[in-house]
């Protein structure tokens, strides 16, 4: 068994104000100027930390208040009072939410996964991914401890070509070559989001982070300059079949990835000949019909296979579907040929939240390749400024190396964590065991119709209450 | 047994903090002449004369924009406006919102469901309970003045009818376990006492048994759960009623967890623990792998208490149903099912959303397959997590449950405003969900007793109403019919 893989965190602080849900306003009109303020017996101390004036209360303290509402609670002239803040509900868009943002920003902050007191808080069910339930095992099957370190839980898996059987020499020695599958310990893989202010820092802190991680850093062909290829180990080149593609430095590169296009085969070869020592990739966008294109590409030899959704965990060709359903069936149908050990499948694409990791593997991917929110970690407010031009709220590019990293870090250690989390409570003790698990796994449909479905009967002049 | 008690009085209980929150904000300004006449119009009480003044001292009674007399419309002055409080909207979330916290305050005052300005039914998930409707035929269409107080809405736990206790609560609820430590011994108290005068029980978590419950110990369930703690022979023999805690709704397949800076002296002696450290409990019952195993648990408890009824709390996996029917076989009188939905003292974000199925899906699968196994009526099962309303209690039992476990709805009925903050620090603000003694005396215990007995009065009428509204005389005719239900989402247009 390979040694036990931990994350190590720490708290790494932010650089600017985070934004809060709620706010405080606070009228100086009218105060009694009581001996003892309620703004002085604030159980978080909150007034007390910012070290204000309590006379001069006109400030709106956004992130330090915990919204207990005792001070509004219990000032005697009702000057205080709390209010949405309107930035926060201006986070991000409907998939990206102000919630999935904060707590990103809380997770790379402090390394730690999200606990909080009380029940669930948010809607019942929601699209795509947020329409499963995963299982528990709970007396008749076993459990494991993986959390609290009592039994190990393996998140690793390889990329690759899964060898059916192993071959031995006469005298004992591996005879097959094992060269071909490369192992990350952490079903995740980084890459280069689709925007973002981003300097070299910021590119060579991912890197780091992907090569402490123990996993591979994506990103395109034409932005690995002398510095980054210092990461060769941890790098996954993406060369597109547009661009011209000639001989390149990528020497001790392990992955590299080709864009799905008229020519890439071509490519491949070009690879194959110039790095014979690396695996290829074939990445290709995560459209309707995209089934029989990955049957076939995996019939011809292709090992690994990249599938990418929109930013919004849709298909690209179709924004009504979720892409839950299409990676369900495209592991169906390797299954069925008797060829789904014959490629590792990746999936990204709109996956926000450590949650969508399980759920992807469940529904048959192996392992699953994230971009935003690594930016998210950053600090990232997804205002998308940066796809025009604009400066950026937060200054992503000028943040050092070794911030970006620890940052990247944190959000994936929590990440790595919460996986456990879930395994732990399925009693699955290896992550390669939860692929395509999908009778492990509750869908909303199915549930909601079955159990609801006949109560649809009302007849005329009945009251619904 | 029956309690057989006398439902308790309502009396009239307001906030404990000095300005309660409404939805509503009514602002009057200098124009105002002192004339009296919003005094006068408001049915609610919300202004008020003190020497020759008119003050609005009672925002939060005001209903806004469904009064039958608004006073911002005929104030001759014109000093009146209203406005949408913006302190309310920051409370709660979708599953308690801001209008489901304030009439559960308005029902811990009152006694009685707030008249008008508030959903007090349903919450705002957008799905289960909240796009369920109860329908109600016309044929009963009678709303009666008064609800007739001989619709009995008790249940019996003991369905087995073996040797064990014969128990039958007075309202088909009983209180959700809530530990001592995750909950203050006030909270705790206020819980069993109020418990004790509806005629029900309440559950004392997984923390141990403290002495001060002692005088209630007819209507306290203790909780066996894997951290054994503070678990005796002397506290499993004192109760009628032991519960073995296999798994909670909001953390499946995950152990409790009470975070250090809760852990208090107190706590610590009553836990056996030591101050100042978390406490996980493990999951699962390292000594349970099997329904056998299960069985030997059982029987572990009717050797030390041979009279005590059994309940077995557990979540709710794909297999919940084999799960019930196990417990029943290894000798359960009471299947209570915790939601994924439910509550918690501190729980993982991920596995409070994502792991295992809710409760509203749960209860109809195990009530069918309890029927087809022929034990249903052997078995009473008892749902939670996410149970909100008297009108979830009502969906719950006619998609097949018998009673309900309440949990949050008591702590709402304190002052809880949903702020998710219970495992922070010195716990709870408001002093509810706390450990810390400062924090603690927030609550009178006899305030908070009556806050919860009156929410549920309140359940309680509004229960019997709605089934006069079916033509119903019990409550257990209601379980499991799923015709007196329609789900919006697949309802004949």
């Amino acid at each position: 068994m390979a040694s036990k893989y931990i994350i190590d965190t720490q708290a790494v602080p932010n650089r600017f104000e985070v934004l809060t849900q709620s706010g405080i306003i606070a009228w100086e009109e009218g105060c009694l100027k009581c001996p003892v303020c309620v703004k002085k017996q604030c159980v978080y101390g909150v007034y007390d930390n910012r070290d204000l004036d309590i006379r001069q209360m006109i400030d709106s303290l956004d992130n330090q208040c915990m919204n207990c509402l005792r001070c509004v609670q219990g000032c005697p002239k009702e000057l205080i009072h709390k209010s949405i803040n309107p930035e926060y509900e201006a986070l991000g868009d409907s998939h990206w939410t102000p919630y999935v943002i904060a707590k990103s920003w809380y997770q790379a902050e402090t390394g730690k996964i999200p606990v909080s007191g009380a029940g669930y808080s948010g809607p019942f069910s929601g699209p795509g991914f947020d329409s499963m339930w995963t299982d528990m095992s709970e007396i008749v099957r076993p459990t494991r401890d993986g959390i609290h370190g009592r039994e190990y839980i393996s998140t690793g898996i390889h990329l690759g070509k899964t060898p059916r059987h192993l071959t031995f020499t006469d005298s004992g020695d591996l005879d097959s070559d094992p060269s071909f599958l490369v192992d990350i310990p952490l079903p995740i893989i980084l890459r280069i989001p689709p925007f973002g202010s981003l300097g070299k820092n910021t590119i060579k802190g991912w890197a780091l982070a992907a090569k402490k991680l123990g996993t591979f850093l994506a990103l395109p062909y034409e932005m690995i300059d002398e510095e980054i290829i210092a990461f060769k180990e941890c790098l996954i080149p993406s060369i597109s079949p547009a661009q011209p593609y000639g001989d390149d430095g990528l020497g001790g590169v392990r992955l590299i990835e080709v864009l799905w296009g008229k020519n890439w085969k071509a490519i491949t070869r070009q690879i194959t000949e110039t790095h014979p020592s690396a695996m290829t990739a074939i990445r290709l966008p995560l459209v309707g019909g995209i089934k029989e294109t990955v049957l076939s590409l995996v019939n011809s030899g292709v090992s690994i296979i990249s599938l990418e959704g929109t930013s919004n965990g849709r298909l690209v060709d179709d924004n009504s579907v979720f892409m839950r359903d299409t990676i369900r069936s495209i592991h169906l149908a390797l299954v069925e040929h008797g060829i789904r050990d014959e490629v590792t499948l990746l999936v990204g694409g709109g996956l926000s939240m450590a949650e969508h990791v399980a759920k992807a593997i469940i529904c048959g991917a192996d392992g699953v390749v994230i971009d935003l929110p690594i930016l998210i970690a950053l600090e990232c407010r997804m205002c998308r400024r940066c796809t025009k031009e604009l400066p950026c709220p937060v200054e992503i590019d000028q943040a050092a190396s070794s911030w970006v990293a620890s940052r990247t870090i944190n959000l994936l250690g929590a990440w790595h964590n919460q996986i456990l989390e879930i395994m732990g409570a399925m009693g699955i003790r290896d992550v390669r065991r939860l692929r395509g698990e999908a009778g492990r796994a509750m869908f909303f449909e199915d549930l909601d119709r079955n159990t609801f479905g006949s109560l649809g009967e009302v007849q005329e002049g009945y009251e619904l209450e | 047994m029956s309690l057989n008690n006398k439902p308790p009085e309502v009396m009239i209980t307001p906030s404990r903090f000095r300005n309660p929150i409404g939805k509503y904000r009514l602002h009057r300004t200098d124009d105002c002449i002192g004339c009296g006449k919003c005094v006068d119009l408001c049915p609610y009480g919300v202004h008020v004369i003190r020497v020759g003044h008119v003050l609005t001292n009672n925002h939060y009674r005001c209903v806004g924009p469904e009064c039958p007399n608004p006073c911002y419309e005929a104030c001759p002055a014109q000093a009146l406006s209203l406005n949408r409080n913006p302190t309310f909207d920051t409370m709660g979330d979708l599953r308690w919102t801001p209008d489901l916290l304030v009439s559960t305050w308005y029902m811990a005052e009152n006694g009685t469901v707030p008249p008008r300005g508030l959903e007090y039914r349903i919450g705002g998930s957008d799905g289960g309970f909240d796009r369920l409707r109860l329908v109600f035929s016309p044929a009963h269409g009678t709303q009666l003045e008064a609800p007739h107080e001989d619709v009995d809405i008790g249940i019996d736990l003991n369905r087995r009818d073996d040797s064990s206790h014969h128990i039958r609560i007075d309202v088909p609820f009983y209180g959700a376990g809530m530990s001592y430590g995750s909950v203050s011994i006030i909270t705790m108290l206020s819980r069993v006492t109020a418990a004790a005068a509806l005629g029900t029980f309440c559950s004392t978590g997984e923390g141990g048994y403290p002495d001060e419950l002692k005088p209630y110990d007819d209507h306290v369930i203790t909780q066996v759960a894997t951290g054994l703690f503070g678990v005796r022979e002397e506290t499993i023999q004192r109760v009628k009623i032991v519960e073995f805690k296999y798994a909670q709704g909001a953390k499946p397949g995950l152990g409790g967890h009470l975070l250090g800076d809760k852990v208090t002296p107190a706590v610590a002696s009553m836990r056996e623990a030591v101050v100042g450290y978390p406490l996980f409990s493990p999951f699962p019952f390292h000594s349970v792998y099997s329904v056998e195993d299960h069985k030997k648990h059982v029987d572990w408890i009717k050797a030390i208490n041979p009279k005590a009824l059994i309940a077995v709390k557990v979540s709710t996996p794909t297999d919940v149903d084999m799960v019930a029917v196990g417990s029943y076989y290894a000798g359960a009188h009471i299947m209570h099912l915790d939601g994924s939905y439910g509550g918690t003292g501190a729980a993982p974000d991920i596995a409070k959303k994502n792991i295992a199925m809710p409760i509203e899906y749960a209860v109809p699968r195990v009530h069918r397959f309890l029927k087809e196994e022929g034990i249903r009526d052997k078995m009473t099962v008892i749902a939670s997590g996410g149970i909100r309303t008297p009108h979830d209690v009502a969906k719950i039992i006619a998609l097949g449950a018998d009673g309900v476990c309440t949990g949050t709805a008591e702590l709402v009925a304190l002052g809880c405003i949903r702020c998710h903050n219970c495992e922070r620090g010195r716990g709870c603000a408001r002093g509810i969900a706390t450990t810390d003694p400062e924090l603690t005396e927030l609550i009178d215990l006899e305030w908070g007793t009556q806050r919860i007995i009156n929410l549920f009065m309140a359940w309680r009428k509004e229960l019997i109403r709605i089934l006069e509204r079916f033509g119903m005389k019990s409550i257990t005719e209601l379980v499991g019919r799923t015709d007196c239900l329609v789900h919006l989402d697949y309802m004949n247009k």
